[in-house]
């Protein structure tokens, strides 16, 4: 009895809805047909929409000619360590602020609450100091060493931990575990889903992180690729639009992909944490 | 909290000591050990690279820093807060600052605009299907601003772009977006929107799912229409979902950056540079402790907007 009764109405909803989803995506629908059209075809004027001949050029130019192999390498390498970092040292203190008592614990709980909100613009200029010190400016770890974990990682996983039942541990002690048995054997098995929303946000993040690699990756070998994607369509290349719309594919779809397979993780991720 | 156990076997402070034993004690044996040891490798990296980087970014935001200082740290100067002075009396900063306003104050209400009616819209129109629409409203979220810059500059080019043809459908002769003054903070608002909304959506749509269904029963054999019974019923239990979003959007935007970065470039004529943008520009010029001391005043007003929002939709329920 609620809603809308009125079938014409629940149909007009319908239609809306679908017009403006089909406006939503139309950009990467565009980006997508548009990566297969040659140069020629791009700058018509009407644009076309349907490529009237469709090649692969563009993505063999971008890993014959440029270098998008090993800008794709590096961006992997880099989402991945960051990830593993992330799940492992923020889960250990994550468990150990909800269930251990241990000193201290009260102090650090407040600096790692303290410092949600601290925008990261804040840290930009002393973090490129220190890792410039370090003399890991243009490197693989210079890239990653800084985002290892994150005190939204701990938030998460305290929280998840912290709904467990306490009883799980005297029965892991009473079984003859040890402390860090418990944690391994028996708290981190049962942290899938926190795990995986925690997963899935810290390499989406990872992967579409842009400034930091900007400054810190200075060397082609380096890049990663929204850097390389930043540069070409802003150096020599930047009127070849075909290669930068293929460029543009290679960065979204391998995400996309992900994002489909753990679709129902992100979602609860999201409407439980709010980041994105 | 490591140090009376430290010192005590010199014989300084040994009164801490048993109080330390006291507390860990509490717990089983070996379990204040153990935490510990699961707490050193976060520690030890979030002390490396985010509490020190803060602390010394506040030191820095005194100091007159600049770029070729980096090899030696002890040549600059303590310069009081000639910094935050010069940053508040600098006409470039103060439109950086007007333009994010505008964005934070155009775009926030906006975004959660749209991301409430489309949540609205598949909670109570479609059934079926669902979780495909919230996939695609979804995926301008999880796309590399860096691609949907290179994708956007093609479908807001004045002559032969996508919407500038759409337009022309309708008889609209549409404007030079990304360069002309007046339109440009309106396109990167209209791109952010685009980007954005899919995060407050599923927010919104948990929210939705939580209204009982009982109270919507209730106020319809009452006899309250549709939007009698969003109006009064959904909407105030949809509250703190409302606060937790505009607050979450508003901390985002009010740090926004990469769309005028990739976009425009702050341009034209500064129309589109942001307070994060600029604060990176001093960043790029080598004036470090200037572009320190930018990011400290961000901060504040982040705080200050964070406080504000907190007590504004607070108050009301």
């Amino acid at each position: 009895m609620l809603g809308s009764r009125n079938p014409y109405g629940r149909a007009l909803v319908h239609v809306v809805v679908t017009v403006a989803l089909l406006v939503v995506i139309a950009p990467f629908i565009w980006m997508v047909l548009g990566s297969f059209k040659g140069e020629g075809e791009i700058r018509r004027v009407p644009p076309t929409w349907w490529p009237e001949a469709a090649s692969l050029d563009n993505y063999t130019q971008l890993f014959a000619r440029l270098d998008f192999g090993t800008y794709f390498t590096n961006s992997v390498i880099v989402a991945l360590v960051v990830t593993a970092g992330n799940l492992l040292f923020c889960s250990m203190l994550g468990y150990a602020l909800a269930l251990l008592r241990f000193p201290g614990k009260r102090a650090l709980l407040a600096v790692v609450l303290g410092t949600l909100m601290i925008p990261g613009v804040v840290t930009f200029v002393p973090l490129f100091v220190i890792v410039a010190n370090a003399g890991l400016i243009d490197s693989l770890p210079g890239l990653f060493l800084p985002f290892l974990v994150t005190p939204f990682g701990v938030f998460l996983m305290r929280q998840f931990i912290s709904g467990l039942p306490p009883d799980l541990l005297d029965a892991g002690r009473v079984d003859g575990a040890g402390e860090l048995g418990i944690f391994a054997r028996i708290i981190l098995p049962l942290c899938g889903p926190a795990l995986a929303t925690l997963g899935i946000l810290t390499f989406l993040g990872s992967w579409n992180n842009f400034l930091w690699p900007l400054v810190v990756a200075q060397t082609e070998s380096h890049y990663t690729l929204p850097v390389a994607l930043a540069l070409y369509s802003t150096g020599q290349n930047n009127t070849q639009y075909g290669l930068l719309l293929a460029g543009a594919c290679v960065v979204v779809l391998p995400l996309l992909v992900v994002f489909l397979i753990f679709q129902r993780h992100f979602v609860e991720g999201i409407a439980t944490t709010g980041i994105k | 909290m490591s140090t009376p156990t430290l010192a005590a076997p010199v014989g300084q402070r040994p009164t801490l000591s048993p109080e330390v034993r006291a507390r860990s004690g509490r717990g089983h044996p070996g379990e204040g050990r153990a935490a510990w040891i699961l707490a050193i490798p976060f520690t030890v990296l979030f002390a490396a690279f985010t509490v020190w980087p803060v602390v010394q970014s506040l030191f820095m935001s005194f100091t007159d820093t600049r770029q070729r200082d980096l090899r030696t740290p002890f040549s600059v100067n303590f310069i009081g807060v000639d910094n935050y002075v010069r940053a508040l009396t600098d006409p470039v900063f103060v439109k950086a600052a007007a333009n994010t306003a505008y964005f934070v104050l155009v775009g926030v209400p906006l975004t959660l605009a749209v991301a409430l009616l489309a949540a609205v819209a598949l909670d109570k129109g479609i059934t079926r299907l669902r979780s495909v629409y919230r996939l695609g409203f979804y995926t301008p979220v999880i796309t590399s601003i860096v691609a949907v810059a290179v994708v956007w500059r093609f479908i807001l080019q004045p002559e032969s772009g996508l919407l500038n043809t759409v337009l022309g459908w309708f008889g609209v002769q549409g404007p030079n977006w990304l360069g002309d003054p007046a339109w440009s903070m309106p396109s990167l608002i209209m791109m952010a929107v685009w980007r954005n909304f899919g995060t407050g959506m599923i927010i919104f749509l948990a929210g939705l799912q939580s209204v009982p269904y009982s109270l919507q029963e209730a106020a319809a054999i009452d006899g309250a229409n549709g939007w009698q019974r969003f109006w009064n019923i959904t909407f105030p239990l949809l509250r703190p979902t409302l606060l937790f979003v505009s607050v979450t959007t508003a901390v985002g935007y009010l740090q926004f950056f990469e769309e005028p970065f990739v976009m425009t470039s702050g341009g034209p004529l500064n129309s589109t540079i942001s307070l994060s943008m600029y604060t990176y520009n001093q960043f790029g010029y080598g004036n470090y402790g200037l572009a320190a001391a930018m990011s400290y005043l961000i901060f504040v007003v982040i705080a200050v907007v964070t406080a504000l929002q907190f007590r504004l939709l607070r108050e009301n329920t």
